[in-house]
This record gives C-alpha cells, sequence and structure tokens, in this order.
C-alpha cells in the first residue's frame, strides 16, 4: 500500500527522528510512504477564522496533489494532521470556502474534500491493525511503564478530527501493549501544554506541563509519549519525565532504531 | 460598536444567543485562572456588544486554542472560536499586533521547534 505523505516543516528540523522512525518502521510494516513534491508548511494552527482563505491554501494543495496520485494523505505531526483534516473538511462542507479557495487553485476539476486524510497511528490502528503490529515487534519493551500524552490537537474537535473519543482516547494504549509495553492511564493525558503560548509567555505554558508530568510520574509512568514537536518540546522543559515520539518507540519495537540515523 | 460584535459573529461564525450560561467551558478552561473575563463571560459580552472591553481584556491574549470548551459546549456556542474572532479583530488592524519580529530572537532557545514560531505567528499576526 502506497501513501501521499506530508511531513511538515518541523520534521525536517527539530523533529528529524519524528520523520525518520515513521519511515523506517512504514518500510517495516509493508507500507510506502511517498512523500508529496512542493508541499508547503500548514501553518501550524487550524485558522478558526470563518473567513480565513489564503492561510487555508497550503493544506489544499497538499490535498489536492494526493487527490491527483489517488492516494490517501499521512500525516505524522498532530499539528500537521489537525490543519489537514480541518481545512479538508471545511472544502468538502463549506461551499464558501470550497468556492473561494478553488478561485485561486486554477485546477481543471475544483477540489471537493475527496482525500482521506490519516494519522500515521490510525494507519497502525485500522489499516495495518494492531494484532498484526504485535506480530512484527521483535524486540518487545517489556516492563516498560509509558504514559500516553494525547494533547489537544489529535482529539477535538472530535466531530471533525473523529480520531479517537476525545474524553476517552485509547489509541495511544492500545499502541503501547502491541508493543509489549504497560500503557498508564493518569488524568492529565489530553489536558493542552500550552501550545503556542510557550514562546511568548513560558511561564504558563510551565505551570500546565508541570501538572501534566506530575500526573504521569504520580502514576509511576517512566516516559511519555507524543506525536506533537511542541508538546514535546513544552514538557521536555519540566524535566520530570523523558518525552519520546511515538515512532521512536515503535522503531525501537520493530529493530529498526539502530543503523543509519 | 455593534459593528464590530457584528464582526465578530461573522468571523465566528457563532450565534452567542445560544449560550445557557452553564459554565462548562469556563469549567474545562486550562487558562481560566489566567483570564479576567472567563470564557462563559466572553460569550456574554459579545451578546451586550460590550467588546470595547473584550478588546482590552487579557483573556484575549490567554486562550490556547485547544478547543476544550468547544469540545464541551452542548449548544454549539464554541466560545474559543468567539475568542479567537475577538482577537483577529484586533491584529487584523496595522499595529495591534501581538507578535513582532524584532521580539523573537530573545524568545528563541536552541530546542524552538519551527511548529511554535508558526503557530505563534497565526495567533498573533496576520
Amino acid at each position: 500500500m502506497k501513501y501521499s505523505y506530508y511531513p511538515g516543516c518541523t520534521l525536517r528540523n527539530k523533529a528529524k527522528d519524528l520523520d525518520l522512525y515513521a519511515r523506517k518502521c512504514a518500510v517495516a510494516l509493508g507500507f510506502e510512504l511517498e512523500e508529496l513534491t512542493d508541499w508547503q508548511c500548514c501553518g501550524g494552527v487550524y485558522p478558526l477564522g470563518s473567513d480565513e482563505i489564503a492561510s487555508k491554501l497550503p493544506s489544499v494543495r497538499a490535498l489536492n496533489d494526493a487527490k491527483q496520485k489517488g492516494q490517501d494523505l499521512v500525516a505524522v505531526c498532530s499539528a500537521c494532521y489537525h490543519v489537514l483534516k480541518r481545512v479538508n473538511d471545511d472544502m468538502a462542507n463549506v461551499a464558501d470556502i470550497q468556492t473561494r479557495a478553488n478561485n485561486y487553485m486554477a485546477l481543471e476539476e475544483p477540489y471537493k474534500g475527496e482525500t482521506a486524510v490519516l494519522h500515521f497511528l490510525e494507519v497502525l490502528r485500522d489499516r495495518v491493525g494492531f494484532e498484526e503490529l504485535k506480530k512484527k515487534v521483535v524486540n518487545p519493551l517489556t516492563g516498560r511503564k509509558i504514559g500516553a500524552y494525547y494533547g489537544c490537537l489529535l482529539l477535538r474537535p472530535s466531530d471533525v478530527m473523529a480520531f479517537d473519543d476525545p474524553e476517552n482516547p485509547t489509541i495511544l494504549e492500545d499502541f503501547i501493549r502491541a508493543l509489549g509495553a504497560t500503557p498508564v492511564v493518569y488524568p492529565y493525558r489530553n489536558e493542552c501544554c500550552g501550545g503556542y503560548i510557550s514562546l511568548k509567555e513560558p511561564n504558563l505554558a510551565a505551570s500546565m506541563c508541570d501538572k501534566i508530568t506530575s500526573s504521569a510520574a504520580g502514576f509511576e509512568a517512566d516516559c511519555l509519549v507524543t506525536a506533537c514537536p511542541l508538546c514535546k518540546y513544552n514538557l521536555n522543559k519540566s524535566g520530570k519525565l523523558p518525552i519520546v515520539y511515538f515512532t521512536e518507540l515503535l522503531a525501537e519495537a520493530l529493530g529498526v532504531k539502530e543503523g543509519d540515523k | 460598536m455593534s459593528k464590530q460584535s457584528e464582526l465578530i459573529k461573522e468571523i465566528s461564525g457563532v450565534n452567542p444567543l445560544k449560550c445557557m450560561k452553564c459554565g462548562k467551558c469556563s469549567a474545562s478552561c486550562p487558562s481560566f485562572n489566567e483570564m479576567d473575563i472567563k470564557p462563559h463571560q466572553f460569550v456574554s459580552y459579545v451578546q451586550n456588544e460590550d467588546i470595547e472591553a473584550l478588546t482590552q481584556s487579557k483573556s484575549l491574549w490567554k486562550c490556547l486554542s485547544c478547543f476544550a470548551c468547544v469540545e464541551r459546549c452542548p449548544r454549539g456556542v464554541k466560545p474559543g472560536k468567539l475568542i479567537d474572532a475577538a482577537r483577529q479583530v484586533l491584529i487584523r488592524q496595522r499595529g495591534q499586533e501581538g507578535l513582532t519580529a524584532n521580539e523573537i530572537p530573545a524568545l528563541l532557545d536552541d530546542e524552538t521547534p519551527q511548529q511554535l514560531l508558526m503557530s505563534a505567528f497565526r495567533k498573533y499576526r496576520r
């Protein structure tokens, strides 16, 4: 199976591990991530103003490129996934945005939200299957106690994201279990890390992250797993627990972590 | 003033009259303690067209867009979208941006992800 792949700006820079291990794991699991050529940054946050058009165009272009290739579009970064999926929903369901965005696109056939947007975790759950994944684990993470950190962007708003139960998600715990480790469920796993606020008000983000990491540490997690570079950056500042990308754990369990890093 | 409240309603696509004052948004808000006007009160200010107070409120800059209030609002009022729209009304005007290019170098460290800069640009500027 071949998917169009949208890495996003941070995966080219500060989050290279998130990208590298996603690619290696895809190979190990028997599917292909074909990077879109000429993708542009998604902008990091979905533009909430209902009259915003220009800020949605990078996503529309990526979505249409995947459509042209007849492929589903996969993102690994929580923020890219969030933005792509919400813009896609606008293009499918909001006539005004669909018309005005297509006015910029000069396409033979207008884009109307046809592309399916998938997070890499959804590929694991819905296409590969966690049972199959379990069979491919060569280095089970037995004895490791891992807390899932969902944050905001994967889950909310659930009517559009439709990723998992927004209040009681299970996908990351199921993922952790498939790798042979023990998931640690703690109450702050879908609370906000502060997001963009850490640029101008690092103390505010730090107080939020401190609650999250203290809660997870209190439930005896050894580390937290995330899909978001900004969550990782913010949570790292609290220094209580190691914060790792889910792709890094996956690569370790699949035995593809060492080598040509 | 009423023109600005119309603009906020238009940009947000939200009808604040649907609010039944249950307070779930404020109860869910991770920035609640930081806000002078709380999310449920924010909705009332738009209803009452008291936009001057909103645009001067520090709450405007404390919303994280975590969508907890949007997710949990039983009436589909989506206070987070209203707050963002009030912010847009300000930052779309020249000189009202919440972040200038000159400020940025001092805010960076070796680990700052590109995503943080992109997101901050979107949230503080046009």
